[in-house]
């Protein structure tokens, strides 16, 4: 019996060769962009290294983590991010999912409409800090509270009150980001067939049945991959926070993880704590996004 | 086929071209020097007066001007990556003991001593910005930019007669510009309107770079108090003192007299709510004035504001020191045209230029004729201010230390913390930060 021997290439590169050749230049790449700095960033985390100095870095084992844990301004600046996560990302699931119900029919100008609704997700976040610095930043001139002061007995500190600081920026990053969610949403809306509608219709089901059997559970697998990326963009809050409240201000009311991180690395270079806190966060993200993958796979087993 | 050699030789024809337009590093590196600044008027002038360097040698020099809240954190970033973008590099007075040690800046001693006349030179201003460690002798750097918080005020309201006799009925002593922070207090206190939309002061309360930090620290140390002991650099006891909270206590009573959104100001804020006739006084570096005397900038009292130095506390005088060190990248390509550049801006025929453009001087001579004192309103001030000059801790760890400063001295102004926690807090962090820098193994 004759084998046929593998394909090789008029060059005599074999199917092996030639898959290495072109999975190689990317796995190079992931190596070299990915990979070693994440494990050089875990190696430096367990030292007492500052980018800035010429010293070598010093095996201190795990006295970087037990500092960060231990810092009670840095679980400070935790719950800061997590009350922040909270109402962000669920103001703009709300305000997402209610303007993807009201676009999901058809009406005049609905392209230019959708258009509208998306422009806020499409620029560059510094952009939008500074946009919003002139809108809301002046206590006295701010447009905000210019167009508020017939109700108003005095003007919002919007970026001065530490209780309103964290309002002020809730409500820029919902103004950026409810339009992605809305896009989602969207999608997810588009793809229910109209037939299971129309059966509805048929059995007299009121819009609160439709909505609650058969919009909700054909939709929501797709919701929570957009909570999901949310999610994990709001745990990474920094640019907002920088331009809009000057690096967390006032006080520490706005310092996210992140922004207090940007510190900790590139302001006062000490690197190994910064990767250390780094890891801290990557762990946070990545058992809450476990947490919603789980459920999003139950969802998707009940749809 | 054809398509192919067309599309080919056009390629060649854009590398060729990419290549031909490209200018040779080594013109560009032997011929150019680049100085690094922050965004400010001095580095106007400095781009100005290096346009005579430019005829005198065919160097070109350009002046690189950055913002001040990125200041810092884009020349560091450079240092790591041992960037070669800039040759000189104008630092704060705090970034000696960081770059010195970090072997970012190029230790001039050697070449000051046999290049520069040291005798010349200001000598608090040697201290400040070219000396690390203080009193060892050793340079890293040439005073550039000498300068000190002051304050400016509105002429036409001190000098009103009716306010004047208001002032004296309410507060027992003449409207004058005040000597003391009590005094400072009161005056504020007396000009906060807010239905005429005026305020008392304006003042550094931000919490970006160095913002709180220099607006307060000299409020604490004429409070009598300090951030610690220079020799053992011990903390604890020092910047939680019951004279520092006092401090913090005044200065954040201060700010009641501000515009509501005080807390944000920084030297661009302080400037545009003097210039906008919302305050009555504002505190700035005096580098930053030159805006409040032009009619461009200033309509509303380019021609009614005087100058005062920082005010007396109970316990002592100490004003905040400003400007900055002209210092030698380590990653300079062009060591020796940067050298010939520092030392052709140290003569004194190029000092007076300098200073007539609006630099503040550190050329002894320059600094203390008639000539300077009277260049500019404010200049008589800032001569004033000199005696009073104090720092900021400039060791390695400048930026972890400010950084705490920043931070708590914020909370403490929004009332997130009480002055005495905050103060507890910077102490206790402060000593973290030297302990793990190895100052107390000994």
């Amino acid at each position: 019996m004759q084998t046929t021997p593998p394909y090789k290439t008029s060059r005599g590169m074999s199917d092996y060769q030639l898959k290495m050749a072109f999975i190689m230049p990317t796995m190079i790449l992931l190596i070299l962009m990915n990979i070693f700095p994440l494990l050089w960033s875990l190696y430096l985390s367990f030292h007492r290294y500052k980018a800035s100095m010429p010293t070598p870095a010093r095996f201190i084992g795990v006295r970087n983590y037990t500092r960060l844990l231990q810092d009670p301004e840095i679980w400070g600046y935790f719950q800061t991010t997590a009350y922040f996560v909270l109402l962000a990302v669920a103001a703009q699931f709300f305000i997402g999912f209610g303007l993807a119900l009201l676009l999901n029919r058809e009406f005049r100008y609905k392209g230019f409409v959708t258009t509208l609704l998306l422009l806020p997700m499409m620029l560059s976040p510094v952009v939008v800090g500074l946009f919003w610095r002139f809108i809301l930043y002046s206590d006295n001139s701010g447009l905000l509270n210019f167009f508020l002061s017939p109700i108003l007995k005095s003007p919002i500190g919007w970026t001065t009150d530490p209780n309103m600081a964290m309002i002020a920026v809730v409500i820029v990053d919902t103004w950026m980001w409810s339009p992605f969610m809305m896009l989602i949403a969207l999608a997810g809306l588009s793809a229910v067939p109209k037939y299971l509608y129309e059966a509805a219709d048929v059995d007299r089901a009121s819009a609160w049945f439709k909505f609650r059997w058969i919009t909700l559970p054909l939709v929501s697998p797709l919701l929570l991959i957009a909570l999901l990326f949310r999610t994990m963009d709001a745990f990474k809050m920094f640019d907002i926070v920088y331009v809009l409240t000057r690096e967390g201000g006032p006080g520490t009311a706005t310092e996210t993880v992140s922004m207090n991180l940007y510190k900790l690395a590139f302001r006062n270079f000490n690197t190994g704590k910064a990767c250390a806190m780094a890891y801290i966060l990557l762990i946070i993200i990545v058992a809450l996004s476990n947490i919603y993958v789980k459920y999003l796979n139950r969802v998707k087993g009940e749809a | 086929m054809m398509k192919s050699v067309h599309i080919s030789l056009a390629l060649i024809l854009i590398l060729a071209l990419a290549f031909v337009s490209t200018p040779k590093a080594d013109d560009h590196q032997s011929r150019s020097l680049t100085i690094v600044w922050a965004e400010w008027d001095p580095a106007n002038y400095l781009q100005e007066l290096s346009k005579d360097f430019t005829a005198e040698t065919g160097i070109n020099v350009d002046v690189i001007q950055i913002p001040w809240p990125n200041f810092q954190d884009k020349v560091f970033t450079a240092f790591v990556g041992k960037s070669d973008l800039y040759d000189i590099v104008i630092g704060d007075s705090q970034w000696l003991g960081r770059n010195s040690q970090g072997e970012n800046y190029i230790n001039l001693t050697d070449w000051i001593n046999e290049n520069i006349d040291v005798d010349a030179i200001y000598g608090p201003a040697m201290t400040a910005f070219a000396e690390y460690p203080k009193g060892s002798g050793t340079y890293w750097a040439l005073p550039a930019e000498v300068d000190a918080a002051g304050y400016v005020y509105r002429k036409d309201l001190f000098e009103d007669p009716k306010e004047m006799a208001a002032f004296q009925e309410k507060y027992g002593y003449a409207l004058a510009p005040p000597k003391t922070y009590d005094q400072l207090r009161d005056i504020a206190e007396f000009f906060t309107r807010p239905d005429q939309d005026l305020y008392g002061i304006a003042t550094w309360y931000s919490k970006e770079y160095d913002g709180i930090t220099m607006g307060f620290q000299q409020v604490m140390w004429s409070y009598g108090g300090s951030y610690g002991d220079a020799n053992t650099y011990k903390v604890a006891g020092h910047i939680n003192s019951e004279d520092c909270a006092k401090a913090l206590e005044f200065y954040t009573d201060l700010l009641q007299f501000a515009p509501p959104d005080a807390p944000n100001y920084y030297w661009a804020e302080t400037l545009n709510a003097y210039t906008a006739g919302k305050v009555a006084m504002a505190m700035n570096y005096f580098a930053f004035l030159p805006g409040v005397v032009n009619p461009e900038t200033n309509p509303i009292s380019h021609d009614k504001s005087g100058f005062f130095i920082a005010p007396a506390g109970p316990k002592g005088h100490y004003i905040s020191i400003g400007g900055q060190g002209m210092s030698l990248s380590s990653y300079s390509k062009n060591q020796d045209l940067a050298k010939q550049y520092m030392k052709w801006f140290m003569q004194k025929p190029v000092q007076e230029k300098w200073a007539a453009l609006g630099g503040f001087t550190p050329h002894k001579e320059v600094l203390q004729s008639d000539t300077f004192k009277k260049a500019t309103p404010f200049n008589e001030a800032f001569a004033a201010s000199f005696p009073y000059l104090r720092d900021f801790w400039a060791v390695p760890e400048y930026a972890e230390l400010l950084e705490v400063c920043q931070t708590n001295w914020s909370e403490a102004i929004s009332k997130i913390k009480s002055p005495k926690e905050a103060l507890d807090n910077i102490a206790r962090k402060h000593e973290e930060i030297f302990e793990d820098a190895g100052y107390y193994d000994e």
